[in-house]
């Protein structure tokens, strides 16, 4: 039997500086694991993240795109956020997004003349009707029968993929589009506009907006209370007279809305059509970059863009031959890290005497 | 095409696609006794599929193949263990991880091994005479070694579970660790132990896919089935039995898609495909909603354990 | 003198800002029983953790028959011959007696029942401990609990048994047959220890006590020296008032009607039976009772967390039984829950946080939409001061107070809201002499302001320093209820088990309480 020669004491205060200083280091820890494991396979390292993000920070094209994929994941991480405060683990915020891309695209599919200011708005409430719809599928059956909101969620993700699929395959494919999986070009007017004349949409404002809106929810709310007080303690929270599954349906209607409007964003500011694969997991990164940043969702503009960069980084090096999958091999490293490294915050390693033989 | 035609094929792919799931389930059944959630299985399953896959390219024995696959699997889950009972992490998020790890993992190393052959597979073996019993036999005993083998580690896990000494504590580690503890067992040690084993089986569950069902080797070829492993434990009760009867339905469901397009319904094949997971979101919303939300879910888990807890 | 079976020399073993035992000596005579005498936070139970392999001490030995031994897991010291009875059991709920017993035991590989019960039954015989092997764990009573514990450990073959408050759960007639049959075990030469803060069982039963204070032995009593004033002296270091000035009550009206009200349980069997109580303005009812008997049911209902299945529940008159817990709560009904922490108290909130907990949705302190932080910090600011909570910062997390602190805190938050009705359940359990007479002041002086208190409790002692009236709650009904004055220690001992004997509830082997 070994015996650990250290052992670990519980902090009475969470120490402030690791809380900073923890997540910052995992990403180097990552970043150093993945490099014994790129050379391991053949590669060289150093050349790989010099590919990586000299692509995705060093010029303004990688820098927009960079922004580009920070926006779906600002929102769904946003929206996940809503729900993990509360101990609710949507993790269904890819099949959320997908639902809302396909209502997103509905609207212009079938009233293509719609004016820009009916359009848009048209859109983003479909998509977060949508997204909502499809969090409160899983809602229901955890608010009346406690049915495990993980799994459902999850399953739901499949379905609003395939979904997607059979529409893009099906009715909705463009006819002149030689048999490809998508729709129809969608009409200027459920274009959202640039900044600029990058490709960043005005989604990343919405992002940005959100964020502070929420910051200032969870802080300063009644709701944000109510949130907090039921994500730590279900049982105080009932006995304080809060409404648990009111709040179980609200806090995933939203949280899928969240992310249904970021399949909007996708379709509208980036694709300009419904297709195939509209989303390469940006619901599931998202909740990496929810959790790195402590569900505060000023950190989580912050991380997006980190998070972005990777991904941009990860098309960028199969150009030397390296798969993209290297990106979300580190994001799962960086978790692990992260999750590792939170222990260093509630808890003080000390060494303890070792036990004789 | 008479309807026995149509059934005992059925019912014979049913097994075949659920097997998989089996191993999964019976991985992650062992690590929930335990205390300890794992919703890493996805992910452990990826990289066992093509942990698998690779070793038997290279040896050209799918034996070897179903080692590697093991060693792999518990080595994923070894981190889950590490975060989870050393480092007392969220185990939620610490399965999610591992999911998205393993996803990548799986993808970076099997970049090559896309649509390359592997050079023997299991393949079926009848099993003599007990083939030939009609109906039952093709059903039941005319698949590869692995399902067999399936077959005989339901028996014994439920045997081990509630006839053996070690299954007791390890039905007690999962109700109450403060109580196997305070009767000199090594908690930790037996967590670490049985999320390992349980890793391993769903390492095998991946290389069933990639050495027997497909075999082959595709990106995300699990396709949600380590999803639905962990909800088939909660419909199967925590029971090894109903695991394996859980996981044939969803085999049969599966399969069922998959002959309806041959049969040529004229339902949209990415429709059919959406009826396992639709199935199990229905059957875990039943199944709970059945017992009141009162599961006989071990009573300790998903919480960490500490002694010196104060 | 016989040699010492055990004996602890120079215990020290340190928590993050505790010092839990600082130097401890202590030895056990084999056919001795020998009390830990201390209140809570004196060091006690980490001392028995100690002794029984769970903790590891930073300094000391640990001398098993004059060989120094290493403990280093709960093994070793079941190996040496100690076994623990913990105030929590360590049972598995859903398991058999029997296969809680071998739980943990290295024998064969497969298990075998019937050797298994013909052993159990042997030391039944023997010691005069009869349980039903098959019976599961959640269908026995609490002192049936206790005696699988204590055969479980015989079964492993120990030689000091160790008892970690044994009779905190128990009937006055429970704990008299438990103190026969741990003579019994003495007799047959075990050393029996027996960690307590119970003054009159120590004198009962002890043959020897040693006394903790803050972590220190502050004395060692041979029998002819066991008096309670020296026991008290030496436990608390002054003078410690043990009965209260009780102001008569000028009880009033009614304000608290139930009336044939009946509920589930968390497993959904009826653990209210047509409960019928009142209480009144100004009085203290106190409702004795082993737990387990209908008690959190009761509150809960009353607090409208739980659903009646048919009766009737009135405050002032007025119907409630199918309000919601904020109409209840803000018609003027506090509840000081027994989970202090996770019901009470959010452990991870903040002091300022908790203390808005019941009245945050409140004009006073939020808006529609955003809260006042600073009327919500001077609000804190003044109760603390004035239930003299000690804390650090009212922004650190309430778990790490005390659990007299916690107290303190949940109190000032539901008195300050000068509610019209009480509900407390178990006020002072686990609580230290000083934080105790600190939280019956609070209710006494709550009571002089008119409120109706209905004091849940099982602690006799609590209840007859404190209450106006006496009721007695088995098996979900209120069985019996008498004026202070003619409450008789004997007969409320009694009814907490209803009519019938332990004897008579064991040979039957009925699900004693469901």
């Amino acid at each position: 039997m070994n015996r650990l020669a250290f052992k670990l004491e519980k902090r009475l205060n969470p120490s402030p500086a690791m809380i900073a200083i923890v997540p910052l280091i995992s990403v180097l820890l990552a970043l150093l694991l993945g490099a014994i494991f790129l050379s391991l396979t053949g590669q060289n390292p150093l050349a790989v993240y010099a590919t990586m993000f000299g692509e995705a920070l060093g010029s303004k094209y990688g820098f927009t795109e960079t922004l580009v994929k920070a926006i779906p994941l600002m929102l769904s991480a946003l929206g996940i956020s809503i729900a993990f405060k509360m101990q609710l683990w949507n993790i269904g915020a890819e099949g959320q997004l997908y639902m809302g891309a396909l209502a997103a695209t509905w609207l212009p599919l079938t009233y293509p003349n719609l004016p820009a200011y009916l359009m848009l708005p048209g859109m983003a409430m479909l998509a977060m009707a949508a997204g909502g719809i499809w969090g409160l599928i899983a809602a229901i059956p955890k608010a009346i029968w406690k049915v495990d909101e993980i799994i459902t969620t999850l399953m739901l993700n499949y379905v609003a993929i395939l979904w997607v699929d059979y529409l893009v395959y099906g009715p909705w494919k463009d006819p002149k589009g030689f048999n490809f999986p998508f729709t129809a070009q969608f009409p200027g007017a459920a274009r959202l506009p640039g900044l600029g004349d990058s490709r960043v949409n005005a989604g990343l404002v919405l992002a940005v907006l959100l964020a502070i809106l929420l910051a200032v929810v969870f802080k300063y709310s009644r709701w944000g209370y109510e949130l907090k007080v039921i994500g730590a303690s279900e049982q105080s929270a009932r006995y304080a007279g809060m409404h648990i599954k009111k709040k179980i349906l609200v806090v995933l209607f939203l949280s899928g809305a969240i992310s249904g409007l970021a399949g909007m964003t996708e379709v509208s500011g980036i694709v300009g059509r419904l297709q195939h694969g509209i989303s390469p997991g940006y619901g599931y990164t998202a909740i990496i970059v929810a959790w790195l940043s402590k569900l505060n969702p000023l950190a989580i503009v912050l991380v997006s863009i980190l998070f972005g960069a990777l991904q941009v980084g990860g098309y960028a090096v199969q150009v030397v031959g390296v798969p993209a999958a290297v990106a979300s091999m580190l994001q799962g490293a960086i978790l692990f890290f992260v999750l590792g490294g939170e222990v260093l915050t509630n808890y003080r390693i000390r060494r303890a005497q070792r036990g004789e033989k | 095409m008479s309807g026995l035609e149509f059934l005992i094929p059925l019912l014979a792919a049913a097994i075949t696609a659920g097997t998989p799931i089996l191993f999964a389930a019976l991985g992650e059944l062992i690590t929930e006794r335990a205390g300890i959630t794992n919703l890493g299985v996805e992910g452990i399953m990826l990289v066992g599929a093509v942990a698998g896959f690779m070793a038997a390219v290279a040896t050209g024995s799918p034996w070897l193949g179903l080692l590697a696959a093991m060693l792999a699997g518990g080595g994923m889950a070894f981190i889950h263990a590490i975060l989870t009972i050393t480092l007392r992490a969220n185990q939620v998020v610490s399965g999610l991880s591992l999911v998205i790890f393993g996803t990548g993992l799986s993808g970076y190393l099997g970049k090559n091994y896309v649509g390359i052959p592997v050079p023997q597979s299991f393949t079926p073996v009848p099993l003599g005479p007990l083939a030939d019993i009609p109906f039952l036999g093709p059903i039941f005993f005319k698949h590869d070694i692995l399902v067999y083998l399936s077959f005989v580690l339901v028996i014994i896990l439920f045997f081990y579970l509630y006839r053996t000494r070690p299954g007791l504590n390890l039905r007690a580690l999962g109700e109450n660790p403060a109580a196997v503890d305070a009767l000199g067992l090594n908690v930790f040690a037996l967590k670490y132990i049985y999320v390992v084993i349980g890793g391993m089986l769903s390492g095998i569950g991946g290389a069933y896919l990639s050495l027997a069902y497909a075999p082959s080797w595709l990106e995300n070829m699990t396709a949600g089935r380590g999803w639905i492993a962990v909800a088939l434990v909660i419909f199967a009760l925590w029971n090894p039995v109903r695991a394996m009867l859980g996981a044939y339905l969803f085999g049969g469901i599966d399969s069922l898609g998959f002959r309806l397009q041959v049969v040529g319904v004229g339902i949209s094949p990415f429709i059919l495909d959406m009826l396992p997971y639709l199935f199990t979101v229905l059957v875990l919303v039943f199944v709970v909603a059945r017992h009141k939300g009162r599961l006989t879910a071990p009573g300790a888990l998903g919480l960490p354990y500490d002694r010196e807890e104060r | 003198m016989k040699e010492p079976l055990i004996s602890l020399q120079g215990i020290v073993k340190k928590f993050p800002g505790v010092l839990a035992n600082d130097h401890v000596n202590m030895e056990l005579y084999p056919g001795e029983i020998h009390a830990v005498l201390g209140e809570n936070g004196s060091g006690k139970s980490t001392l028995m953790s100690i002794l029984a392999g769970l903790y590891r001490p930073d300094l000391g030995k640990i001398m098993v028959s004059g060989v120094e031994q290493k403990f280093r897991s709960p093994r070793d010291a079941i190996f040496y011959g100690i076994g623990m009875v913990h105030q929590h059991f360590k049972l598995v709920e859903p398991f058999s007696v029997a296969e809680n017993i071998t739980l943990g035991e290295k024998d064969s590989f497969l298990l075998s029942k019937e050797k298994l019960k013909t052993k159990i039954h042997e030391l039944g015989e023997k010691y005069g401990l009869k349980i039903n092997p098959d019976a599961k764990i959640w269908q026995l009573s609490v002192g049936e609990k206790q005696r699988v514990e204590i055969v479980r450990m015989l079964y492993r073959g120990s030689k000091v048994l160790v008892l970690d408050e044994p009779t905190a759960v128990l009937t006055p007639q429970e704990a008299q047959e438990l103190f026969n049959n741990l003579r019994r075990l003495a007799s047959a030469n075990c050393a029996v220890v027996l960690i307590t803060h119970k003054l009159n069982e120590v004198q009962e039963i002890a043959d020897r006590v040693t006394v903790l204070r803050q972590g220190k032995v502050a004395g060692v009593l041979e029998k002819n020296q066991i008096t309670a004033q020296e026991m008290v002296r030496l436990m608390v270091g002054r003078e410690v008032a043990l009965n209260y000035e009780r102001k008569p009550s000028s009880a009033g009206r009614v304000v608290l009607d139930l009336e044939k009200v009946t509920a589930l349980n968390d497993l959904g069997i009826p653990s209210l039976r047509e409960c019928s109580l009142r209480v009144r303005e100004g009085e203290i009812f106190g409702l004795a009772g082993v737990s387990g008997n209908g008690q959190r049911e009761l509150a809960e209902v009353i607090a409208g967390l739980r659903r009646i299945e048919s009766g009737k529940v009135s405050l002032d008159s007025q119907e409630i039984s199918h309000r919601s817990p904020r109409e209840i709560i803000d018609l003027g009904v506090s509840y000081v829950p027994e989970d202090r922490l996770g019901m009470g108290l959010v452990p991870q909130l903040n002091t300022m946080e908790n203390l808005i907990l019941k009245n945050y949705h409140q004009p006073e302190y939020s808006g529609r939409w955003l809260l006042k932080p600073k009327v919500i910090q001077k609000h804190a600011e003044v109760l603390v001061d004035q239930y003299q909570v000690k804390l650090a910062s009212l922004h650190q997390p309430v778990k790490s107070l005390s659990g007299g602190n916690l107290q303190k805190l949940l109190l000032a938050r539901e008195i300050s809201g000068a509610p019209k009705l009480m509900v407390v359940i178990y006020p002072a359990r686990g609580l230290d002499i000083g934080a105790t007479e600190a939280v019956h002041k609070l209710l006494l002086e709550l009571k002089s302001r008119k409120t109706a208190i209905l004091l849940i409790s099982e602690d006799l002692d609590e209840i007859l320093k404190l209450a106006d009236r006496v009721g007695v709650i088995f098996n979900g009904q209120l069985n019996g209820e008498f004026p202070i004055e003619q409450t008789n220690l004997e007969e409320v001992g009694l009814l907490m088990m209803g009519s019938r004997s332990v004897e008579e509830r064991i040979d039957d082997n009925e699900p004693a309480c469901l």
